[in-house]
């Protein structure tokens, strides 16, 4: 076995120590706000800038696409031209020029879809390496940092790597296939499985869902495909890691996951890009499908490039996620750490159709410096006896303005069903914003809707205590944030935990004084 | 900019129907503002975020739906106020007390209008025009103009209403009763307190089938405006309500509304604390029985000073699917540092049919703040219906009992005991009603 010191990622100070608070502290004194701001140097080929047919059938012959795939792109790119981008979130960015953009671009030793892991190109690999992916099979603990801390066993975690449009391989494949368990790229999905992709691809995000939705549907170019069959445990997380490299590109993936009766599945998203004055735009796509009895855990910790300080370059973030409880006592567990992106679009949701089924939304956003972020869930409850919670923590700092935008809906069928929703906002500054627009509709009466939210600034009384402890202040405010955001922080895999809770901290790094 | 075109349709069905701006110089140079004001912002369509759960339909018809009359309504009676009385929106001179109360300058919207020059064209349609011309990025860098073209068109076309000049503690309160004869009516009453003086304004009855009454209220430093109102009913009515206040230092506000039943009701609440350690409560009580019925409570309460209070607090009981809404903001602009900010919504659905949309928001620049908000929606507590039962008491009375209970949160908002006890009987009243 690999020693665990050997997948740290090179470039890091950061050392975990004893307990939470140590952890903190030191993330907080780490050099740099954004560590995955460098850049690969790679031969790189690219489809012509902008948008058109011709574009979108190129993607498609580029991913050996059959016909109907193709067809589905085109149907979809024609309805977004007659679209309008969504203006009522509450961000303000210049207008995207959607032509000044390439929609393709993948490594030149990507050309020939390497066979093995062994094939691809060492700087790709050495590029997730750094990142602290490393897409080696081996007992590893996604790369985390202070893994040294964990247990001594570890847990395997399977990894698609996504490299601008396409993806670099996936790890694991062998051992998931042995469980009856399919992670692969989305384009490896549409040659391999054309029939499961047929049957649910769109299924929970209609082509014609969103503006931005409705683009992906069009030109996305890579992303991950799940499928776990019946009665099957997955036998280890599945994970995938997106990486923008490419300058003026887009990145558009599509990740489809469908958990089959009874299963189960955790998932892992992670994403970075490097830093560029220019903005840049992502816009995914992300669809599950739950069968009865079926569970799915989603965690995202999203760290695309904010930005600077003066609010130049970063990545424009407009992401659609949903999934579809279908089976009675299916569930779902959406987690997200949002902290980075210029500006975030993303509205994780649930629609609760089967009975009994349930819907979890566990949420930090953290917004510092001209970071912009409009952010929540929908839970849709249609089936009766359905349960969902919602756990919000928005923090804005500097001058950035957090939105948390959420819907709950009980639909006159939905009898019995629960909701609780808590979100919290937190401010550092009096030159931010944080904003709460949440949209409660019951339409029967055996349910019972809760919603709290409040705002405050971090406690004086709590900086205070730390303080006289010897904490100087931005070590006390990062300490008194990481217990806001506890109850999130806890509903994370414990790989991102712990990466998560040092987010929160070197986000908010002078943020303070 | 040119409005989109379905608004433009709307606009200039209603425009073409207006009346020229008349009266003497102060008004009519109003009234010809507001005009200019509805023709750039259009009026409503169902589409408008602003009316997300309510249908405009009622008010940019050009034809009213009903013709529902009503008797004089009389709950005030007991705390003896001066009374003004309005049927079809026009003044009732024989059945009003005389215009004269120690304290207070009370005259009619139309008299003064025949004046080219009035105190009132201070207040007049000035609330409203702030309201309408908020600027992009004003006070936060995200705060966005909200359009209430519907108070644009109230303050061009007001038939009527009764200006309030109260300039020390006004011994009566002063009570405003409507009748409906089948009509319509479009009121505008303007309330000036000065600085350091008080008043309390009621209102009761029914306006009209179809109605529109605006207040606009500018409370002075450490001045006191308190608000009753007990929305007159009928199943068949399109009633909108609008109350735009301006609060100075040290000031207090106070509005509490109870309505019941109607098609469609629109009641706007739009307060802004200029003051520093100003204090605003709303609150509203409901009771909405009918799949035809409608009821949208809005308040959109904004902080612009330091060390302020506001507080919502709303509370509907819904049955045989009714259908209830609540749309609330608080927005604390950068400099309302200290900001108390409280908001509750809840509602009681007594049976499956029935329904309660909410959108409670928050919208925050400054960071020395303690703001919240709740909303709750539910059936009626079993184990609590049990406990009553368990010791004798009739279901039927059971639930009045609870909802009384439920709905009493909300009447505490009023100040005065006298008023609550009031309010209280009128709810009762309105469930023994309805167990027949």
């Amino acid at each position: 076995m690999t020693k665990l010191d050997d997948i740290k990622v090179a470039e890091t100070e950061v050392k975990v120590k004893d307990g939470v608070e140590q952890e903190t502290v030191d993330a907080v004194q780490a050099v740099s706000t954004y560590k995955h701001g460098w850049e690969t140097e790679i031969e790189m080929e690219y489809a012509p800038k902008g948008l058109s047919e011709d574009i979108v059938r190129l993607i498609s012959e580029k991913n050996e696409e059959p016909e109907w795939m193709t067809e589905w792109r085109l149907s979809a790119f024609a309805r977004w031209g007659n679209m309008e981008e969504p203006d009522w979130a509450m961000v303000r960015y210049p207008e995207v020029d959607f032509q000044d953009q390439y929609y393709y671009a993948r490594p030149k030793s990507m050309a020939e879809k390497p066979k093995s892991l062994d094939e691809v190109d060492p700087k790709l690999l050495a590029t997730y390496e750094k990142l602290g992916i490393p897409l080696k099979e081996q007992m590893i603990l996604a790369g985390v940092e202070g893994a040294e801390n964990m247990p001594a066993e570890g847990r395997k975690v399977a990894v698609d790597a996504v490299f601008d449009s396409v993806s670099v391989g996936t790890t694991f494949q062998d051992e998931l296939k042995k469980a009856g368990v399919i992670f692969c790229s989305i384009s490896e999905a549409i040659r391999e499985h054309p029939e499961l992709v047929k049957k649910y691809l769109g299924s929970v995000v209609p082509v014609s869902d969103n503006f931005y939705a409705t683009l992906n549907s069009a030109v996305f170019s890579d992303g991950s495909f799940v499928y776990v069959p019946p009665g099957v445990k997955c036998p280890m997380e599945l994970s995938t890691y997106f990486r923008i490299n490419a300058e003026n590109t887009g990145q558009f993936e599509r990740t489809l996951i469908i958990a089959d009766k009874g299963s189960y599945v955790s998932y892992l998203e992670g994403c970075t890009a490097p830093q560029r004055d220019t903005t840049q735009l992502h816009a995914a796509v992300v669809e599950i499908i739950i069968e009865e009895d079926a569970e799915v855990k989603y965690s995202t910790v999203q760290n695309w490039f904010p930005g600077d300080e003066e609010g130049k370059g970063g990545i424009y973030n407009f992401v659609t996620k949903r999934a579809d409880c279908r089976g009675d006592r299916s569930k779902i567990m959406w987690t997200q750490v949002e902290t980075g992106s210029a500006v975030t679009w993303k509205y994780p949701s649930c629609i609760l159709r089967g009975a009994e089924s349930q819907g979890e939304f566990y949420s930090i956003a953290i917004a510092n410096n001209m970071q912009q972020a409009d952010t929540g869930t929908k839970m849709i409850h249609l089936g009766k006896d359905t349960k969902s919670r919602i756990v919000s923590k928005g923090i804005s700092a500097g001058k950035a303005q957090n939105t948390y935008r959420g819907l709950v809906t009980m639909h006159p069928k939905a009898k019995d069903s629960r909701n609780y929703t808590q979100c919290d906002s937190l401010l550092i500054g009096d030159t931010c914003g944080a904003h709460t627009v949440p949209y409660i509709e019951v339409k029967n009466n055996s349910s019972r809707v809760e919603h709290e939210a409040t705002t405050s600034k971090v406690d004086d009384d709590q900086l205070f205590y730390c303080r006289q402890r010897g904490m100087d202040e931005e070590e006390a405010v990062a300490l008194v944030v990481n217990g806001f955001c506890k109850e999130v922080l806890q509903a994370l895999p414990m790989e991102f935990a712990m990466e998560a809770q040092q987010l929160v901290a070197i986000s908010l790094e002078g943020s303070v004084g | 900019m040119a409005l989109p075109k379905e608004k433009q349709e709307v606009t200039d069905a209603m425009l073409s129907h207006l009346p020229e701006a008349t009266g003497g110089n102060w008004i009519k140079t109003a009234r010809s503002a507001a005009m200019d004001r509805l023709a750039s912002l259009g009026l409503p369509v169902k589409r408008d975020e602003y009316w997300k759960y309510g249908d405009p339909t009622h008010w940019t018809a050009v034809e009213p739906k009903f013709t529902t009359t009503s008797e004089a309504s009389q709950v005030f009676d007991g705390v003896e106020p001066l009374t003004l009385v309005f049927v079809d929106g026009v003044f009732d001179a024989d059945a009003s007390d005389a215009l004269a109360l120690d304290g207070a300058e009370i005259t009619l919207l139309s008299k003064a209008a025949q004046a080219d020059l009035h105190w009132s064209q201070s207040l007049y349609g000035v609330l409203e025009t702030r309201a309408n011309s908020v600027k992009p990025q004003d006070g936060g860098a995200l705060v966005r103009p909200v359009d209430r073209p519907f108070a644009a068109l109230n303050t061009a076309i007001a038939q009527e209403g009764v200006l309030i000049h109260v300039t020390g503690q006004v011994a009566r309160p002063i009570r405003i009763s409507y009748r409906s004869n089948g009509g319509q009516a479009l009121l505008h009453h303007a309330v000036k307190v000065d600085e350091g003086a008080s008043v309390t304004l009621l209102e009761e009855g029914l306006p009209a089938a179809r109605y529109d009454v605006m207040i606009e209220a500018d409370v002075a430093d450490e001045a006191e405006f308190h608000h009753v109102r007990m929305q007159g009913h009928a199943p068949q009515v399109q009633a909108m309500t609008q109350l735009y206040a301006r609060l100075g230092r040290e000031s207090t506000f106070k509005s509490f509304a109870l309505s019941v039943d109607g098609v469609a009701t629109r009641s706007d609440a739009i307060l802004e604390l200029t003051g520093d350690d100003a204090s605003a409560h709303v609150g509203g009580a409901v009771l909405g029985d009918g799949k035809d019925v409608h009821h949208d409570d809005t308040v959109f309460i904004t902080h612009d000073a330091v060390n302020c209070e506001s507080r919502q607090v709303f509370k509907k009981v819904l049955r045989n699917g009714a259908t209830g809404v609540f749309q609330g903001k608080i927005l604390v602009k950068e400099d309302a540092q200290k900001t108390d900010g409280y908001q509750i919504s809840q509602s009681l659905l007594l049976d499956d049919d029935s329904q309660f949309l909410a959108k409670p928001e928050l919208e925050i620049y400054a960071d020395d703040v303690a703001c919240s908000h709740g909303s709750t929606t539910g059936a009626m507590d079993e184990e609590g219906l049990f406990y009553l039962r368990a010791r004798g008491v009739p279901k039927g009375y059971a639930e009045d009992l609870m909802t009384i209970a439920f709905v009493a949160e909300a009447i505490d908002e009023i100040a005065d005991e006298a008023l609550q006890e009031v309010v209280l009987a009128q709810v009762e009243a309105a469930l023994a009603g309805r167990r027949g």
